[in-house]
């Protein structure tokens, strides 16, 4: 065998060597991000970043108000996403698996679930903003996001169910119960862990959001915090992405102390969902 | 031995079930007597559970099945429209293959059929649970851990806790589906006691696989063969000297 | 006992009602998206000539001299998306290839926590990267490199899409029969060899898939690009310069002071259905795949 030519052998290894140098790339990217933006923002973490209102002045600016504006946004979306959500995925799965509006409808989420998230900016921008009267406020807002995180919400309420085995159904049946009385006391309560870890990805998701809140008209500088839903508002992407937007090296530090902040929510956040995950899995094993 | 009122707990007449077309069920007829054991056997695929859940209309949960014929329970036909299935299924408790418990407490497994009928007083739940759980024997394992998840109890002892949840909402009928193919010889042994005692409460019918258990604890056995009841005579007959050709061969292990 | 649940079936008929019409809601979204941009879609094209609209090379809506052609803003979103796709591909099917194959579970329990975190930062996170840190570093060894480009955020996108890359391809070599992969090994072939000629061949379909959603994920990204991509709309397919994409001009004029049922305003719809369509094609189009090959080894 010439020595120079490429065997299977020396495929397998160099592909390997590969593959592994993807995973270090990856790896390393997000080491470098973190570190990155650790460098640059790190310094400017202190109590008034947190209570501070967002001013001219970079160092004089804050996070308060984008922090009381996610919050408030945060509290309507999931008031409107979570019952509208979890009752759209408990039908789907326990009582539309036969029907043909069920699939249609199927089809809907899995077509929504791939829109680009600035497309229900502009859907809400005409349908809550203008429409509905509702104006540039935390409440416009909430539904937009809500309509962005409902396929999450469905997807894994359905997800949860699905898992429930069907014996424990036929248990229930057994003993006289009807189908929403098995519904509420066997089926939702062993899915609870899924749901529950369903929401928290969800809000996970929401908190990142920055495109569809923009179009619907959040505000950069927003200084006072949103006291009613009626109210208009900013969240903190939108804080960083307007940080990010300025050319002094002070606010570029705020934007990477701002992110500093989100990344620790929503990385919080995706290890709560993820050990949820885990000890759920376990518990309905039989 | 014979029933107490001269009347049968349990009636079929022409029962017919088909799963789409194909036809699982072929005129089916039998009288089972209250307070008796009554073991269906025959092959696998020969429709012993299948018929056994018509009894409850467990079949209803399957799409496209069709049924023709009567089922009756006290001399009422339960597939007349007009009938509440689920007050029927209160009326005929269900023990499965496979044990089952909820992922919930020991205590709350057994209350389960009785708070869906809304009954939540501590008192009365805490009571009917103690008698189920003691007439299931079970009782004494696990008094002192009532409120302990039933997924930690052994197989045996998780298909005990299903009879006994079973049993909670005091039906009159128990249907048994293979009750104790799932478990080790020691806890079919336990089981098998069991029916022999809940006999004196309960109509009893097991669908079972093994001829000796059926041999053991029924007084009538019915003898199933692609979808038809071939032979249905006391346990006594059937296994020492069966009528029909097919129940010599399944018996004697010819086939099935 | 026999005929008294009556009350309690209507109850429950009630409730199931209920949560169909919970369940509509997702078809109102549905149709209220496309509603939303249709409408002003067409009374812009009532002002725009459509072949304009497909054929000028330059959009500048919001300057004096008007003119409404979406080719540059697509070529701006294409080419960051390609080049997001570029790097996203090999290397996340790559990964896919040896998590399935080759790696120890020591190795895949590093390996997944790496990527779900990859997939979980925001994405205004991500822009800030790219502009604050990507492109300062690429310009050290290009010198052409403008402030604003394609070439960042494009090669950040690509690591932002990577996880999804990943997981879709690995279920879908997950799903190759057993009996393939050691028919291939029985014959002798390497790992190598059973992973790219037997097993990606056999699963393509949901490899094809997953790149697909990648693509309509990567034209529908705003964040990264709207930071560090530049907002000057160009025809253009050089990576070094800056351009627009079709998602950050929607997000430029929404915080501008276009007055609301201008032309102006209308372009946001126009290109919004641009986008739309597009994804919404891509995304059907990996639907119709998954469907039609899904059933080929069972």
């Amino acid at each position: 065998m010439n020595r120079y030519s490429i065997t299977p052998a020396l495929k397998d290894r160099l592909f390997k060597i590969f593959a592994i140098g993807c995973t270090g790339f990856a790896l390393l990217t997000l080491l470098v991000l973190i570190i990155d933006i650790l460098i640059k923002g790190l310094g400017r973490i202190n109590w008034a970043f947190f209570t501070n209102l967002p001013s001219r002045h970079p160092e004089a600016s804050g996070i308060y108000t984008a922090l009381a504006g996610m919050v408030s946004l945060l509290f309507f979306t999931l008031l409107i996403a979570l019952p509208i959500g979890i009752l759209s995925g408990i039908y789907l799965e326990e009582y539309g698996r036969k029907n043909r509006v069920a699939k249609f409808i199927e089809v809907n989420i899995s077509n929504l679930a791939g829109v680009p998230s600035v497309i229900y900016g502009i859907l809400g921008l005409q349908l809550f903003v203008r429409l509905a009267g509702l104006g540039n406020s935390i409440l416009a807002g909430a539904f937009t996001l809500a309509l962005l995180i409902m396929p999450i919400i469905i997807v894994s309420t359905r997800e949860a169910i699905k898992a429930v085995p069907h014996s424990m159904r036929e248990a229930a049946f057994g003993l006289g119960a009807t189908k929403w009385q098995t519904v509420v006391r066997v089926v939702l309560p062993a899915a609870f862990g899924g749901i529950l870890t369903g929401i928290i990805l969800s809000v996970s998701r929401a908190i990142g959001e920055t495109a569809p809140l923009i179009v619907v008209g959040a505000l950069a500088y927003v200084p006072f915090i949103p006291e009613g839903p009626m109210d208009q508002f900013t969240s903190l992407p939108i804080q960083i992405f307007n940080w990010t937007s300025r050319p002094q090296q002070g606010f570029i530090d705020n934007a990477a102390a701002g992110i500093i902040v989100l990344l620790l929510f929503t990385l919080l956040l995706n290890g709560i969902a993820i050990a949820l995950r885990n000890r759920w899995y376990k518990k309905t094993s039989l | 031995m014979e029933a107490d009122y001269g009347e049968y707990k349990l009636k079929a007449r022409n029962l017919n079930l088909f799963y789409g077309s194909k036809q699982a069920l072929k005129n089916v007829s039998i009288d089972i007597a209250a307070n008796t054991v009554t073991a269906f056997i025959g092959p696998s695929g020969c429709g012993k559970s299948t018929f056994l859940r018509c009894f409850n209309r467990m079949n209803d949960l399957i799409p496209n099945v069709t049924i023709t014929g009567e089922v009756m329970i006290d001399d009422i036909d339960i597939y007349k429209n007009s009938i509440d299935v689920y007050a029927y299924r209160k009326k005929i408790g269900m023990v499965f293959q496979k044990p089952n418990p909820f992922p919930k407490t020991i205590f709350e497994n057994v209350a389960f059929g009785l708070r869906i009928n809304g009954e939540n007083s501590k008192a009365i739940l805490g009571d009917t649970v103690e008698k189920a759980l003691k007439q299931a024997a079970l009782w004494d394992e696990v008094k002192d851990s009532l409120h302990q998840s039933a997924m930690a109890l052994s197989g045996g002892q998780q298909q005990r806790l299903c009879i006994a949840r079973a049993i909670a909402v005091k039906p009159s009928v128990l249907l048994m589906d293979e009750p104790a193919s799932a478990l080790d010889p020691i806890s079919t042994a336990k089981i098998e006691e069991l029916i022999f005692q809940l006999k004196k409460d309960f109509t009893i019918v097991i669908v079972t696989h093994n001829m000796q258990q059926a041999a053991r604890i029924s007084n009538k056995t019915a003898f199933f063969y692609l979808g038809e009841l071939i032979e249905y005579d006391s346990t006594d007959k059937i296994f020492t000297n069966p009528s029909e050709n097919a129940t010599q061969n399944y018996i004697t292990g010819r086939f099935g | 006992m026999i005929t008294g649940g009556n009350a309690r079936i209507r109850s429950e008929k009630v409730m199931e009602f209920l949560m169909l019409l919970c369940s509509m809601v997702s078809v109102v979204t549905t149709v209220g998206i496309i509603l939303v941009l249709s409408v002003d879609t067409v009374r812009f094209f009532g002002e725009v000539s459509f072949i304009d609209f497909v054929t000028d090379t330059q959009w500048t809506p919001l300057f004096e001299d008007k003119h409404f052609g979406i080719l540059s803003l697509l070529s701006g979103t294409l080419l960051t998306t390609c080049i997001a796709i570029l790097l996203a591909v090999p290397v996340g099917v790559s990964i896919a290839v040896y998590l399935n194959e080759y790696a120890s579970p020591k190795f895949t329990s590093i390996a997944k926590p790496i990527l779900e975190v990859l997939a979980a930062v925001p994405t205004v996170v991500y822009g800030f990267f790219a502009l604050q840190f990507v492109t300062p570093l690429l310009q050290r060894f290009i010198p052409g490199l403008a402030g604003f480009n394609a070439l960042s955020p494009g090669l950040v996108m690509g690591v932002m899409i990577i996880p999804y890359i990943t997981s879709l391809s690995e279920d879908a070599l997950r799903a190759v029969p057993k009996s393939l992969r050691e028919a291939s090994y029985g014959l002798g072939a390497n790992r190598f060899q059973t992973a790219f000629s037997v097993l990606v061949p056999a699963a393509n379909s949901g490899i094809i898939v997953s790149i697909i959603l990648a693509v309509s994920r990567a034209l529908g990204e705003t964040m990264i690009v709207a930071i560090a991509a530049g907002q000057e709309p160009k025809l253009t397919f050089n990576p070094l310069e800056s351009v627009e994409t079709i998602t950050t001009y929607i997000v430029q004029v929404s915080m501008g002071d276009v007055p609301q049922d201008s032309l102006e305003y209308r372009t946001i719809f126009a290109a919004g259905m641009a986008l739309f369509v597009l994804t919404f094609l891509l995304n059907n189009i990996s639907f119709w795949i998954r469907k039609k090959y899904q059933r080929r080894y069972e």
